[in-house]
């Protein structure tokens, strides 16, 4: 092959990967990727050393929800790729823009079974959104051009290249040249709603009594929270939004009903019920937010706006979908529900004029032009709902001053939060810190701690970091170091129950080791809570939920280098929060709650307006010694 | 109701396309009843044929599902009997006499069938036509005692002037 500027293909994906603006890759080096991280030396791209290539996989996840660009993993072949497996999908269930890089072993030897070898083409496959696998060097520019192209525009999602380590090695034939622009012929995804859909979706608003908005995470990646405001201020129509698009609407806004489904407010669950017009944005009506399908949202019409068309009647029928990008679909509507706007108060001004004769026939035809919604019996009925909503999301007394104790507890005088306590303490402080939230980033991760932090935690901006559709435990410690490295000057909250925490707890190495601020919240209940209160409402019989001996955290995070504290009231909890944001130090912060405390949930597959409230109560210790076990080996 | 569906697909050639579609189908539960792959008049690109049962929501998620892949150019429901549908058929059937090889040679005719084989023991006959005519002619001479079976699976165009365009070089 004849060689120009010597030039290998690792050397190309360098530039590559420069050329398209990236300044972090998480990774973690192996055999075949020593070419790789030899040219990685000569960049100014910053390379993080995870301890664990599923949280790399988490990282760029994080970073790219928060920074709107492509987030880069890399892992080697083999265990490395499929280490990165669960991360990947992760981002693939959310629509998270994440470029995953593998190595792979020489290609002369694929097939052979070799070292570190395995198909993670294939395997990749089913949780991508595309992927490739490079089989001469001089494509591994282009194909890079493609993935980032695929992985961020229409609806976003990882896209996985696996690089043979000969592809690696190997130089390229020509120069590298960085297409300005990429053509994929068989890819054009729609970003235009249809203006016979947008004029059929006006017309069914304006038909409409009791219209609700259910605006999902597609809101928050298509940057269309101001125009989604905009849009319900118009017609003063309510919003509830999914797991994924909390936030998407402040939640402390007269208009937001709060988050739906499963663990959703009981507001939302029957605005839903009740509604005659649903007007959803930017949601897959994944199970967790449809409960039982043929009885969500029973007496209504429903528009669908998705840029994903394989997404609408997937789950739901509906009567108007619209495909194309939420934030352009929401300005069109916008645009002609103004002007619609306009001619109503027109009319309304020139009360003499023969048009007024119009007037009375507003509601009984349905193609008058100047006709504007009137929804005000509805705005009432939202208004009642949402009252008794608040008052059950919001702290007793008891709860407060945390009555609640066993006899046990009483008498060894040991303090605990109540969970929903807890929330309520880190939202106060992260409001006192920053009150527009302009500045925060919140990360989640998988189980009580995440529906306690949906439920009872109001985000008035898309704050929210979460694993909704895959539903990762160990995503959320993670997320939030890769959330930093996309807003470096950001206040960074992760919180983890203690389950989820141990299953990436390694990744407090990599948060010591390059001193990344981010606040670890540990609510430790030594269970699977989550896990617990399902077994208590499908059958009552508890397996395998004790975690029991969980480390002593405090002295796990004092192991790695990193300040922590442990905290079992309120007081302290809003003191140590505030001190540690503040710090801008890696910190950990372990809260002791009430391990009884179950979450408000709608039984799987269960009507949204059966809410209930699952018995709150220990799980009991299951603890058996080895030695014991023994017996039955 | 479960209705037949016959989709024909426009792919790109390359490799592993067969293994992309072929897992969404698996993953998803759409249950593919016969599916073949061959070149096109371009040699970018490959035609599939994907033969599915179900009701008309099931068709429009095979339909939009398929189009969602990068690799996917075009993707069409050949609807209301408007095409050419065919499949090949070779079948080797028992026939150790000289009267039973007259007879299945009769039945090829009537069928249309070419005799591509033959041996002291068995008659191959290759049988093209729609699924309902190889089903009529493997029907017919079950009973003289099948060997062996080879189908390809079902290939069809739509009928008329109308082409699936590729929008390719």
């Amino acid at each position: 092959m004849t060689k120009v500027n010597n030039v290998n293909g690792a050397e190309a994906l360098i530039k590559a990967l420069e050329a398209e603006g990236t300044k972090v890759i998480f990774g973690y080096p192996g055999g075949v990727l020593v070419s790789f991280y030899e040219s990685l030396c000569d960049s100014n791209m910053i390379h993080i050393l995870t301890r664990h290539e599923q949280a790399a996989a988490h990282m760029a996840d994080g970073y790219a929800r928060v920074s709107g660009k492509a987030g880069v993993c890399i892992g080697t072949s083999g265990p490395g790729a499929t280490n990165l497996v669960t991360g990947v999908a992760t981002a693939h269930m959310d629509s998270s823009p994440v470029i995953a890089l593998t190595g792979q072993v020489s290609s002369n030897i694929i097939g052979d079974d070799a070292f570190q070898e395995i198909d993670s083409f294939g395997i990749f496959m089913p949780i991508t959104k595309h992927n490739f696998q490079i089989r001469q060097a001089d494509d591994l520019v282009d194909i890079m051009r493609k993935a980032h192209e695929i992985a961020t525009t229409g609806r976003p999602g990882p896209v996985h290249v696996d690089m043979p380590s000969d592809i690696l090695t190997g130089e390229l034939s020509k120069a590298v040249k960085i297409p300005a622009d990429i053509n994929i012929s068989s890819y054009k995804p729609t970003t235009v709603g249809h203006p016979l859909q947008i004029k059929k979706t006006i017309e069914a608003i304006m038909n409409s009594k009791k219209p609700l908005i259910l605006a999902g995470g597609g809101v928050s990646i298509a940057h269309a929270s101001e125009e989604l405001l905009e849009f319900a201020e118009l017609l003063n129509i309510p919003v509830c939004t999914t797991l994924m698009g909390k936030g998407c609407i402040s939640e402390k806004h007269e208009l937001s009903t709060g988050l739906t489904g499963m663990h959703g407010t009981q507001a939302s669950n029957n605005l839903i019920d009740k509604c005659d017009l649903l007007i959803a944005v930017g949601c897959r009506f994944s199970d967790r937010v449809t409960g039982k399908v043929s009885e969500f949202a029973p007496n209504a019409k429903v528009i669908h706006m998705d840029i994903d068309p394989a997404e609408i009647g997937k789950n739901i029928s509906v009567d108007i979908p619209i495909v194309g990008d939420a934030k352009r679909i929401l300005q069109d509507l916008i645009k002609q529900l103004k002007k619609q706007k306009r001619k109503h108060e027109e009319l309304l001004k020139s009360e003499n004029t023969p048009e007024n004769s119009n007037l009375n026939n507003f509601n009984s035809n349905p193609n008058l032009n100047s006709k504007f919604l009137d929804i005000s019996e509805w705005s009432v009925e939202v208004k009642k709902l949402k009252e008794e909503s608040e008052k059950e999301l919001s702290v007793t007394v008891e709860e407060q001053q945390n009555l609640e104790k066993t006899d046990k507890e009483k008498i060894e005088k040991i303090e605990k939060i109540h969970p929903k306590v807890a929330i309520y303490d880190l939202m106060e402080t992260i409001y006192d810190i920053d009150p527009e939230l302009e500045n925060t980033y919140v990360t989640t991760d998988v189980g009580q701690n995440q529906m306690w932090t949906a439920r009872y935690f109001k985000f008035k901006k898309d704050a929210l970091i979460t694993s909704g559709g895959l539903g990762t435990m160990g995503f959320g410690f993670p997320a939030a170091l890769g959330v930093k490295f996309a807003k470096p000057n950001a206040n960074v909250i992760s919180i983890s129950g203690d389950g989820g925490f141990l299953m990436n707890s390694q990744e407090l190495a990599t948060m010591a080791h390059y001193n990344i601020p981010v606040v670890a919240v540990i609510f430790n209940n030594r269970a699977l809570g989550m896990v617990h209160q399902l077994q208590s409402v499908l059958n009552n019989r508890q397996s395998q939920i004790d975690l029991g001996e969980t480390p002593d955290f405090i002295q796990l995070a004092h192991s790695y280098g990193v300040m922590a504290e442990r905290v079992s009231n309120s007081k302290d909890l809003k003191e140590t929060l505030k001190k540690a944001i503040l710090m801008n130090k890696p910190y950990v912060i372990e809260v002791m709650i009430d391990s009884g405390h179950a979450v408000k949930v709608v039984a799987p597959g269960a009507n949204l307006t059966k809410m209930i409230e699952p018995e709150n109560k220990e799980p009991c210790s299951e603890k058996i010694l080895f030695k014991d076990m023994v017996s039955k080996l | 109701m479960d209705k037949r569906h016959i989709i024909t697909v426009l792919v790109l050639h390359k490799p592993s396309v067969l293994q992309r579609i072929s897992g969404l189908f698996a993953r998803r539960w759409f249950n593919i009843s016969s599916i073949t792959v061959g070149t096109t008049e371009n040699p970018d690109i490959a035609r599939m044929t994907i033969v599915v049962k179900g009701d008309d929501t099931h068709l429009e998620q095979v339909l939009k599902q398929l189009n969602k892949l990068v690799e996917v150019v075009k993707v069409k429901d050949l609807k209301h009997n408007n095409y050419v549908e065919r499949e090949l058929c070779i079948v080797k059937i028992h026939a150790p006499t000289e009267s039973g090889k007259s007879q299945i040679t009769q039945y090829a005719n009537i069928f249309r069938g070419s005799i591509v084989d033959l041996s002291a023991e068995t008659i191959t006959v290759e049988i093209t036509g729609d699924e309902s005519k190889i089903n009529a002619f493997l029907d017919l001479v079950r009973p003289l005692g099948i060997k062996e079976v080879a189908r390809t699976g079902l290939t069809a165009l739509m009928r008329g002037s109308k082409i699936l365009k590729s929008n390719k070089k």
